[in-house]
């Protein structure tokens, strides 16, 4: 049994938590007599947080990061759960594969890998993947998505969202129109025809939302948007969700942070896709996501080896590291600006992230009898982010020399620690 | 002037004066000498880094290296170890190590000579990368501006064709604004960048409506995969609305030039009869690009070894 004294659920008065066989027992003050007493000083509890969007590499890329490394990265994050994206090699389009991985996550047992499913076989975009062998196996698949690639044929992507309804799963749509970013390399405006770099058309990515919108309306599918990254694609999203459209879309923190600007360097460790945007997409993106227009913050967390990245721009793989620093940049984008307060912050990063996933057991709220997924932050701690220090095997964080809020102190998977003292247990 | 030429910006006025009138006074320097050589760069080493084929431009610096007494080692990297994946940060670290003073780098990635830049310590010069700038050729540009019309300032240069994938037209966009030209840039809509509206430039789509008051006539070549992209419907079309032929350069007032970078499609963007016309600098161009090339890596290397 443990005992978790002095914290603030949701930034609210301070209490005791006690947890007893991995669930949470009693909630109040002055709760006394446990074996192991965690002095929570005060901090901030949430409940665990739940990514939609985690690129583990493992099969195949190992020197990049694998499920082990990820799954620590994620819990010093202060994640209870990841869904790991489907574009490893091999390609997670079979159950034997997606069991592999949902495996490997059980025994580095920090938090719990949830294999994403590709939509078409080896994301080729031309026949659907054994989805529901994908949905019975061990691994349970519910989230569907050939993300890296957007399924751009429309029949097929029709197809892929009539027939994932059988399995109650989603699909993750990576939205993209490929012939309109042919060779695209940043946000198309300004800054790329200044910087010579071919643009990335924000239409591109909100001609394919709009469609999809309406192709989920029409079937009656669950439709989930990746990495949500324009302004107008925010607008799209409250039409299609005025209308009654089963949608819902993520946003990464980058997004949220981050403009075009910082192609200037042509340091690639910018270079993501979609595209870093202009301030006025961030402003609206922020918004989207404190109205709840944009559902979740999922990290797009894709770790690269460093011959991947210290290269020109153009050879350079697009993507970002995020599972370490997505809640400090939350906190710094959202919560001090007073977009969102502390249950928001539950809400966008554990609870509708849960649902989406449909991961019983997971973005549960901090209430006695609720599976003890937890973390306990310090959001008034302020640190320079060294990407050396990071537990990742990548190094490509974005961040790296900036100074951002907000510390995990520690996380817990089912009552047991997986990060105490900022410091992860295994 | 900054320690790298990596694009037009890293020059402001005075120092973009500063390289036209060094290249002038090398120039005077070398005329009627029988040996065309200065002693300024003697025990430096000038690495010419090319990843794209561009004779004219690799001659070009080569020539200007030399004449300034400097080792010139060539690095082509066909058939070297960078075909076989050596990445430009290997090939910096080597060069650092061979005592590379300056590094001339042609890439077809843009932004690669600023990569290169952050990895050696010795100065970089931008010979082309990608899609983004060329900026000697925009000083030799501006060189042969100033020596056939007496000065840049005011000057309307119009410049016509492929600017989306221009590193002429960036290059030429920032650095003659820097000098107080007026430039507008003429192209099919296809042709022009999204964005281009921030740009210090007026636009317009219709050349024979801007030819009468042009002072300098800029041509820029057409790339035949182009067309085949739908930037354009054909070549006629495009020759006939954005070419300059015969009757469009008797618009022009008579004091006008007109440029082309070359290599030239004769009979596309530039009729034969206008590229041999006395108004032509296409000539002079090639001849004043080693001056202003000498003028750069004069510039940037010719302080005392550290
Ligand atoms: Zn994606």
């Amino acid at each position: 049994m443990t005992l978790i004294t002095n914290v603030r659920p949701y930034g609210e008065d301070a209490v005791d938590i006690r947890i007893t066989d991995g669930r949470i027992t009693e909630i109040g003050p002055g709760l006394a007599g446990d074996d192991d007493v965690v002095d929570g000083g005060g901090l901030v509890a949430l409940p665990g947080l739940v990514d939609l969007h985690t690129h583990l590499r493992e099969p195949g890329r190992e020197d990049a990061e694998t499920v082990e490394t990820g799954s620590r990265a994620a819990a010093l994050g202060g994640f209870t759960a990841v869904h790991a994206m489907a574009n490893t090699d091999p390609v997670a389009d079979t159950a034997g594969v997606v069991e592999q991985v949902w495996r490997l996550g059980q025994e580095a047992g920090l938090v719990d890998v949830v294999p994403v499913g590709a939509v078409t076989v080896g994301l080729r975009g031309e026949r659907l993947a054994e989805l529901g062998a994908m949905a019975d196996s061990a691994a349970r698949v519910r989230v569907f998505s050939d993300d890296g690639h957007c399924v751009a044929d429309p029949a097929l992507m029709r197809r892929a969202l009539e027939y994932v309804k059988a399995l109650d799963g989603v699909v993750a749509q990576h939205a993209e129109e490929p012939r309109l970013t042919v060779g695209a390399q940043m946000n198309e405006g300004d800054r790329s025809a200044r910087l010579g770099l071919a643009g990335w058309p924000a239409a591109a990515e909100e001609a394919v939302i709009a469609r999809d919108v309406l192709l989920a309306g029409h079937v009656g599918a669950r439709l989930h948007v990746c990495h949500v990254s324009t302004a107008g694609s925010v607008d799209i999203l409250r039409w299609a969700k005025s209308r009654g459209v089963q949608v819902t879309a993520e946003v990464t923190p980058h997004h949220l942070l981050l403009t075009d600007e910082c192609a200037e360097t042509y340091d690639p460790v910018f270079k993501v896709n979609p595209p870093l945007r202009s301030d006025a997409d961030v402003q609206a993106l922020r918004a989207g996501l404190a109205d709840g227009t944009i559902d979740a913050v999922a990290t797009d967390h894709a770790p690269h080896a460093v011959e991947d990245k210290e290269s020109e721009w153009a050879s350079a793989r697009p993507g970002m590291l995020g599972l370490e620093q997505a809640l400090s940049i939350v906190v710094q984008t959202m919560v001090e600006p007073g977009l969102l307060d502390w249950r928001g912050v539950a809400d966008r990063m554990s609870v509708r992230p849960a649902a989406i996933g449909r991961l019983a057991g997971h973005g549960r709220p901090l209430a006695v009898g609720e599976p003890a997924n937890l973390l306990l932050l310090d959001p008034t701690h302020r640190a320079t982010v060294d990407p050396a220090a990071l537990a990742s095997r990548s190094r490509n964080s974005p961040y790296a020399g900036r100074e951002l809020p907000g510390r995990v102190v520690a996380t817990f998977l089912r009552g047991t620690a997986t990060v105490l003292d900022g410091k992860a247990q295994k | 002037m900054k320690r790298h030429l990596l694009e037009a910006g890293d020059l402001d006025r005075a120092d973009a004066t500063l390289v036209l009138d060094t290249a002038g006074q090398i120039e005077s320097a070398l005329a009627g000498r029988e040996v065309k050589k200065l002693p300024t760069l003697r025990g430096r080493t000038v690495v010419n880094l090319f990843y794209e084929d561009s004779t004219r431009t690799r001659i070009s610096f080569e020539l200007a290296a030399k004449r300034l007494s400097a080792d010139v080692i060539n690095f082509s990297a066909k058939g070297s170890s960078v075909s076989k994946g050596e990445s430009l940060k290997d090939t910096a670290l080597t060069l650092e190590a061979m005592g590379a003073d300056g590094i001339v780098v042609r890439h077809g990635a843009s932004g690669a000579p600023h990569r290169l830049a952050t990895w050696v310590k010795g100065s970089v010069v931008n010979a082309g990368d990608g899609t983004h700038e060329h900026p000697t050729q925009a000083l030799l540009d501006a060189y042969t501006i100033r020596q056939r019309l007496g000065r840049l300032d005011g000057v309307r240069v119009v410049v016509v064709g492929d600017v989306l994938h221009s590193r002429v037209a960036r290059s030429n966009v920032w650095l003659l604004s820097t000098l107080g030209a007026e430039v507008t840039l003429v192209a099919p809509p296809t042709l022009l960048p999204v964005g281009v509206g921030s740009w210090p430039v007026a636009v317009s789509y219709d050349l024979d409506a801007v030819l009468p008051k042009a002072d300098v006539v800029m041509m820029l070549r057409v790339q035949a995969e182009r067309m085949n992209a739908s930037f354009f419907p054909s070549a006629r079309e495009y020759s006939r609305r954005y070419g300059l032929d015969a009757r469009r350069m008797a618009v022009l007032p008579d004091h006008a030039i007109v440029m082309h970078p070359g290599p030239m499609n004769r009979g596309m963007e530039i009729a034969a009869e206008v590229a041999d016309s006395a108004r032509s600098t296409i000539v002079d161009q090639v001849g004043n690009g080693v001056s202003v090339r000498m003028a750069v890596l004069y510039l940037l290397l010719g302080g005392a070894p550290e």
